[in-house]
């Protein structure tokens, strides 16, 4: 301890006879460095927010001039005449509705499993893992898979088929927030009522999926926002139709019509493309924002 | 009897509990399954192009359906290179935009700014296709293009990067879009795992004097680089596999482009644009080769950030 | 004990979290070279005027301070004091432990590069220096690359003072430096306490009654964002001039 601290005591002596000026000119560029970065910071924002409005304000401006009581009774025309999108805003809604209807209890179960039964054994985390990596696998290829298993069978596309790779694309992210939001329910909850006698069936779907039902539905409203603008998926699956048909034909929708009517060279399809797009952005971020409010609203009054 | 009422009800209940714990599981199974099941028919459609092709198909850049000759060079490097430019600009104005909403904005502010970037998140990828190709294109080739092509082509070693024809669609307008399209999830993945840096933290490095880019730099950056890095794989993970945006302002050419305004062609638009209308098994197996490749590649990404990313939940469980 | 001059003066300090008036009127000099120990309890503005003295509240939105500190007899709220400099010059250290994500020696060495530039010996002499200060040194002199999250808690807080002090400021705050430490480790950050204020003037704040009493040569007790009483430790320990200190001391309060 005493030589420890007398070398101490002269490095001590050292350090102490080293200037105790503080270097202004290093402040100063740490200062440039500093106020360069942070205006660098605040422009990337402003270029986020660049982008956001730029596309809002030209959906806003061809969208509008295209919108027309036309749109929404009319079927979708040959070039050259006029027409609506209606076959295609039809097709979209019913295959996002069966799309929900078949993937979001397959999610919900599934995550009933993750979160309630999913303490020990590999299932849950594998499962858990492999939901993650499919809520953000390419669509196209959920398209591709759909296409191989059914179309080739049934031998044709159909509008079954585009529900049906919808709901694979439905299923993760029902998965997920089912889970996080069961999760959250408090094991107080689980526990007065299994004290109770109640069977565990019971107590998950009366007490715990109640309790966490504004989560719940809140990811299947974001569920249904993310479906609703694919347009990969359905490339393979429901194809297109020109007319009015059933679920078991090809089937117009509006992400497809609106790729097919931008990439023609013809000026009438191209305005009902942009009306079809405006459509389609508000009601996906009118989607986006509900479920916000709703999971907020939620929150707060817990 | 009444004894023998209460049992059977009891009986009931019991079998009951275990349907709906065998349903449960079955479709977690489910979601495991589906992923063997994307894999295993892909395999299969692909069988007659790999067996045709072996591993040529992915050394070969000839792309003809007419000679039925495919190669996969041209898309997986199109998917490649549009996905680094999106990285290369999305990553920093992420990091910028993180660190804005972190330390510098107004609290006021701070709310509408997040919920406007993760609309911009929301907005489907064939609006920003349409935008990108309409509105974007025709502008970037008549006012920047022209520039930077007379400024920038004659650089040395990196010039020939910047030769081609001012169309305004190309490989850089398409990771340009990409770019724009990841940065709301890079950038809110970054801004989540900064707010719960330990204050305490940062205000010890404040507290010592260092400005707020040296509390960023040396303090928040290393102890989030974990969450930052899964982030920034996750967009990866979007760029790669995004179809709409990139099939409208790629340019659709199944030639090698040498420079980025060249057209090019991604796995994804391939796919796109040509499956609908492929004839002859050898087309559409390739074409579903593709597939297979397009998947496996966000597959290893995709893992490779989930695991980073429970790599750093388990950090925060050893340090609370 | 002899008079000693005064390091910090605050002069009618009044402190706002948006409405709630948290610091009412505070009026006290802080002599140099001595450690003053702020006790009280919970919620009476201890931390929150410690917080004062380098500027720290000013990275929350909401929170302002009015009236004066003067730190050798410059105000040091004034808007043209530049704040990078001024937590150069009045060192922290937390409730916690907050090593920095990088090496023991970085952990030293970053406040020290912001504003010198040192050669390599130089610096590794001022990181021997701080760390012999901080009673670390033989602990971890073998492992100066190695991660600052691999000490212990104990080793962490004093890694925490030795970077605090390696920039040689002339004030040290102190907030609850031991609140997460065992009994030995904070045996060793008391000790520590002591041989510091020969070259610091300290301010502690401190929960823990018989740490300000073996550690202070000053006491300050607050209540409800007020002032109550304030004047050398023993006196204050042994004597109180006023009930509600006497109250707070004897444990028959808070």
């Amino acid at each position: 301890m005493s030589t420890s601290q007398a070398i101490g005591s002269e490095k001590a002596i050292k350090v102490m006879s080293q200037s105790t000026q503080r270097n202004n000119a290093i402040y100063a560029r740490r200062r440039l460095v500093n106020g360069f970065n942070m205006l660098a910071a605040t422009l990337a924002m402003g270029f986020g927010l660049f982008w956001l409005f730029w596309i809002l304000w030209t959906l806003l401006q061809h969208g509008l001039s295209g919108l027309s009581a036309d749109v929404f009774t009319q079927i979708t025309p040959p070039p050259g005449s006029a027409g609506g999108l209606a076959n295609a805003i039809a097709g979209s809604l019913q295959m996002t509705f069966f799309g929900i209807l078949f993937g979001t209890p397959i999610g919900i179960l599934a995550g009933v499993y993750l979160a309630e039964y999913g303490e020990r054994g590999w299932l849950a985390p594998a499962t858990r893992f492999i939901n993650d990596i499919l809520l953000s696998a390419p669509s196209i290829v959920i398209g591709l898979f759909v296409y191989e298993v059914y179309v080739v069978s049934v031998g044709h596309f159909s509008g079954w088929a585009g529900s049906m790779a919808l709901a694979l694309l439905v299923i993760p992210v029902v998965v997920r927030t089912t889970e996080n939001m069961l999760r959250l329910v408090p094991n107080s909850l689980r526990e007065a009522a299994i004290a109770l006698g109640a069977p565990q069936w019971k107590v998950i779907m009366y007490v715990t999926l109640r309790a966490a039902k504004a989560g719940v539905i809140t990811g299947i409203l974001l569920a249904v926002a993310r479906i609703s603008g694919e347009t990969a998926p359905l490339l393979f699956t429901a194809l297109n139709n020109q007319f009015w048909s059933n679920m078991n034909q090809p089937m117009a929708n509006l992400p497809i019509v609106i790729f097919q009517f931008a990439m023609s060279p013809y000026e009438d399809w191209h305005a009902l493309a942009w009306a079809g797009a405006l459509l389609i952005t508000f009601s996906v971020l009118t989607l986006n924002i509900l479920a916000r409010w709703f999971a907020s609203k939620n929150n707060s009054t817990h | 009897m009444e004894n023998n009422q209460y049992s059977a009800h009891l009986k009931r209940q019991m079998l009951l509990d275990s349907v709906f714990r065998v349903a449960t599981r079955f479709f977690a199974f489910l979601v495991l399954a589906m992923l063997i099941g994307i894999l295993i028919s892909l395999l299969i459609g692909a069988m007659p192009s790999i067996r045709h092709f072996g591993w040529g198909f992915l050394t070969s850049s000839e792309w003809d359906p007419v000679t039925e000759q495919f190669g996969a060079v041209v898309p997986i490097f199109g998917t490649l290179i549009t996905s680094f430019i999106a990285l290369l600009i999305g990553v920093p104005i992420s990091f910028g935009i993180a660190i804005f909403l972190t330390e510098l904005c107004p609290p006021m502010l701070k709310r509408p700014l997040g919920i406007a970037v993760e609309l911009l998140a929301g907005i489907p990828s064939i609006i920003y296709g349409m935008w990108g190709l309409f509105v974007f294109a025709p502008l970037f080739g008549e006012h920047v293009q022209p520039w930077i092509l007379e400024n920038m082509g004659d650089l040395p070693l990196v010039g020939f990067l910047f030769q081609g024809a001012p169309m305004g669609i190309g490989i850089f307008t398409a990771g340009l879009i990409l770019a724009i399209m990841v940065i709301p999830f890079i950038a809110s993945v970054m801004r989540d795992v900064f707010e719960v840096v330990p204050p305490m933290l940062k205000e010890s490095a404040y507290g010592l004097g260092g400005t707020t880019w040296e509390v960023v730099r040396y303090v928040v950056l290393p102890y989030t680089k974990t969450g930052v890095v899964g982030g920034i794989m996750l967009g990866l993970g979007r760029a790669l596999g995004e179809t709409m945006a990139v099939t409208f302002v790629i340019g659709n050419s199944s030639i090698f482009a040498t420079g980025l305004f060249e057209a090019g062609n991604s796995i994804a638009s391939t796919l796109a644009n040509e499956f609908a209308e492929a004839n002859g098994e050898l087309y559409l197996s390739s074409l579903i080769q593709l597939g297979l490749i397009l998947f496996f590649i966000t597959f290893v990404v995709l893992s490779c950030s989930k695991l980073l990313l429970l790599q750093l939940k388990k950090q925060e469980g050893r340090s609370s | 004990m002899t008079t000693n001059a005064i390091k910090l003066q605050v002069k009618n300090l009044n402190f706002y979290y948006g409405k709630f008036h948290a610091l009412k009127n505070i009026n006290l000099d802080i002599p140099a070279g001595q450690v003053t120990a702020f006790i009280g309890p919970s919620g009476c503005g201890k931390s929150t005027l410690l917080r004062t003295f380098n500027r720290m509240f000013e990275l929350y939105p909401g929170m302002s301070a009015e009236g004066e500190i003067l730190l050798d007899s410059q105000n040091l709220l004034a808007k043209s004091v530049d704040v990078n400099m001024l937590r150069a010059k009045v060192g922290m250290v937390f409730q916690k432990p907050t090593p920095f994500p990088m090496s023991i020696y970085d952990n030293i060495t970053f406040g020290v590069k912001l504003y010198e530039s040192l050669s390599k010996a130089e610096m590794d002499d001022r990181v021997e220096w701080a760390l012999r200060k901080a009673a670390l040194w033989n602990e971890v002199k073998d492992k100066l690359k190695q991660s600052g999250n691999s000490l212990s808690g104990g080793q962490q807080q004093r890694l925490c003072i030795a970077r605090a002090v390696a920039t040689r400021p002339e004030v040290l705050l102190l907030d609850e430096p031991t609140s997460a430490l065992d009994p030995i480790s904070t045996g060793h950050i008391e000790e520590l306490i002591h041989e510091l204020k020969q070259d610091y003037t300290i301010a502690i704040v401190t929960h823990n009654m018989q740490q300000a009493a073996r550690v202070s040569d000053y006491t300050a007790y607050m209540y409800l964002g007020e002032l109550v009483e304030f004047g050398e430790t023993d006196g204050i320990f042994t004597a109180p001039k006023r009930k509600e200190t006497e109250d707070y001391i004897t444990g028959k309060f808070g």
